[in-house]
């Protein structure tokens, strides 16, 4: 042991990899001793699924089969911007707790620890995107394009979830404590996808700034995008567009992510 | 490289607090070097910054001969580290832990897992390796931290209070880990508030308060630097010990200590022995014990700081200051 190796000057590409799929597993590990993570992470869209189709569904479309093609692929933009606060809690539960240290103390790529996290979260993303697509499949919901249109579908909801996570990055290395991110989250959340079109049809009846906020907001542009996708047209029956509003969504992703990945390096470096 | 760990004028502030305020160590190969401080003293920090964590504002450091901010990639492959704050992830086991840190570090599986199960067994953790480590008491936590650190088989180690919380058994278990890696030629640097712990561990110590060394040396150099000497004196009868009090008093200026019916006094050279004998006489008090001593190093601590440590609190832990 007093034989001295000379040690690397600096981590190899192929090393910051492999530090960061094992960083990657040991955020999914748990899951195996406590599957009932992967309920609580389904619970609640699941019980919004089912709220929203039964009491709402009659009301505003007339029966809950109608209302399917308006709730399914809302919830699940909402369900995918709820899930990037795990992001930003792990991250805040790992600086408080001391693995941060731990894991900086270690001769590994410095940012395994970051992107170990985003990779996991987007794993679980994937399943709870599933999941709601199973529940929503069983009270009704249909694909009327192709089953082969759930592959952009999922990559789209992926990527706009990667790049908003950014922000809940940003968040959970700068608050004090996991529950201030939650907060955070419910905070911004609630009011972006209830003043978009995850849940309603969009109608003339509203004032115009509200009309406006609702049809640019990024949620309605990429639940759009999931409808035509997934549908094909509208409630309406007019044919659902898909390039223009997931070029949208990507756009509005890409901006929140260039405001967020700046200031999280910075706060991850001076964090960690 | 005649140092494992040499520092000069390290200084780091938080906002207001100067933490570290010019901080000279140096740690030779194969050795403990003891850090001792009260609360607040900077002790945290100063093994932040030797374990790369934190940037210095001013000064520098080398860890086993490598620059902590230039070469610190270099640094963390020599280093083991226990926080203040066990830094275990509470939703693995304690194998998982283990395993985590082996393959961060370029084990393989079957290594990585031959590795954890070492370490557990050796820190009494063999019956909770399968369970999560949420489910571990404190001194369970602190423990898988400490075997963490271990994993890499680190030649240099930092231990930041590792036995606070632990209970006698396991902190002399620890102890006796840590002689373990000293035979083994690793270097440790702990802080620690049990000065006994000092004592016994550390080759060299350093005493550090508001940010600044306040002093330095071998244990028995600052028990002599500083205290000089103890007289201790227990009169046979407990009711004596008011009388006892006053004429050490008179005789040494220096206010006395009564505890249990034991009266000590520091004293600077022992020329008033015969002094104190024969005013005990006069008085007509029966003296059962007498003695001189070389302060403790709980005194030593007392007198560069001007606080008691924590062994006050926990008097279970302490052994009386060492026998004249
Ligand atoms: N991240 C930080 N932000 C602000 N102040 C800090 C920070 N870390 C330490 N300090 C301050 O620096 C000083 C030294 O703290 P440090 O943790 O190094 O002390 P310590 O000797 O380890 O104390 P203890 O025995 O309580 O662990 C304290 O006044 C502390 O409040
Ligand atoms: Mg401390």
């Amino acid at each position: 042991m007093t034989t001295m190796t000379v040690p690397e000057r600096r981590v190899t590409p192929a090393t910051a990899v492999r530090n960061t799929l094992t960083l990657a597993w040991r955020n999914l590990v748990q899951i195996k001793h406590n599957p009932m993570e992967l309920i609580d992470l389904s619970i609640q869209p699941i019980m919004f699924v089912l709220l929203f189709a039964y009491v709402f569904g009659p009301a505003m479309s007339g029966s809950v089969a109608a209302y399917l093609p308006i709730l399914i692929p809302g919830i699940i933009v909402q369900n995918a911007l709820f899930a990037t606060m795990t992001t930003g809690v792990g991250l805040n539960v790992d600086v408080t707790k001391g693995v941060f240290d731990r894991l900086r103390s270690l001769p590994i790529a410095r940012t395994a620890p970051l992107a170990g996290r985003i990779i996991a979260d987007v794993v679980r993303q994937a399943w709870s995107m599933a999941i709601l697509l199973a529940v929503g499949m069983l009270i009704g919901f249909r694909i009327q394009t192709s089953a082969l249109a759930l592959i952009p579908a999922f990559g789209l909801l992926l990527a706009f979830a990667l790049l908003l996570s950014w922000a809940s990055v940003f968040i959970g290395l700068s608050v004090s404590e996991p529950e201030k991110v939650q907060v955070f989250g419910f905070v911004v959340i609630f009011p972006l996808t209830f003043l978009s079109n995850a849940f309603i049809p969009l109608s003339n009846n509203y004032p115009a700034w509200i009309h406006n906020i609702m049809e640019y907001n990024p949620v309605s542009q990429i639940a759009n995008a999931i409808r035509g996708l997934l549908i094909g047209h509208d409630v309406a029956g007019h044919s659902q567009p898909v390039i223009g509003p997931a070029i949208n969504a990507l756009l509005w992703g890409v901006a929140i992510a260039a405001i967020f990945i700046p200031l999280s390096l910075r706060a991850y470096k001076r964090r960690v | 490289m005649t140092y494992a760990i040499q520092a000069e004028g390290l200084v780091k502030r938080f906002g207001e607090t100067q933490a570290l305020a010019g901080v000279d160590l140096t740690a030779r190969p194969g050795t403990v070097l003891g850090v001792l401080g009260p609360n607040g003293a900077g002790k945290t920090t100063a093994v932040r910054v030797l374990a790369t964590l934190l940037k210095p504002d001013a000064g520098t450091a080398l860890v086993g001969g490598f620059d902590v901010v230039r070469d610190a990639h270099r640094v963390r492959q020599l280093i083991g580290l226990t926080g203040q704050y066990a830094g275990v992830d509470e939703m693995l086991t304690g194998t998982e832990n283990l395993i985590l840190i082996g393959r961060l570090l370029g084990m393989s599986r079957a290594e990585s897992r031959a590795r954890a199960a070492g370490l557990l067994e050796r820190f009494d953790l063999s019956d909770a390796s399968e369970r999560a480590a949420k489910t571990y008491s404190g001194g369970m936590r602190r423990r898988l931290d400490l075997a963490a650190s271990l994993v890499g088989r680190p030649q240099i180690l930092f231990l930041d209070e590792p036995t606070t919380g632990l209970d006698p058994r396991s902190r002399n278990g620890l102890w006796d880990i840590v002689r373990g890696l000293i035979d083994d030629g690793v270097t440790v640097l702990l802080t620690t508030q049990y000065l006994e712990e000092a004592d016994q561990l550390a080759d060299d110590i350093v005493v550090i308060d508001h940010g600044r060394v306040i002093a330095h040396g071998t244990p028995d150099a600052l028990k002599t630097q500083v205290g000089g000497q103890i007289l201790e004196v227990r009169p046979v009868t407990r009711a004596d010990e008011v009388t006892v009090a006053r004429i050490v008093s008179d005789l040494t200026d220096a206010l006395p200590e009564v505890r249990d019916g034991l009266v000590s006094v520091p004293i600077a050279d022992s020329s008033v022995m015969p002094a104190v004998v024969r005013r005990l006489d006069e008085a007509g008090v029966l003296v059962g014990e007498l003695s001189l001593r070389k302060s403790s190093l709980d005194e030593v601590f007392f007198a560069l700081t001007g606080q008691r440590t924590e062994e006050d609190i926990e008097p279970e832990l302490t052994t009386s200051g060492a026998s004249a």
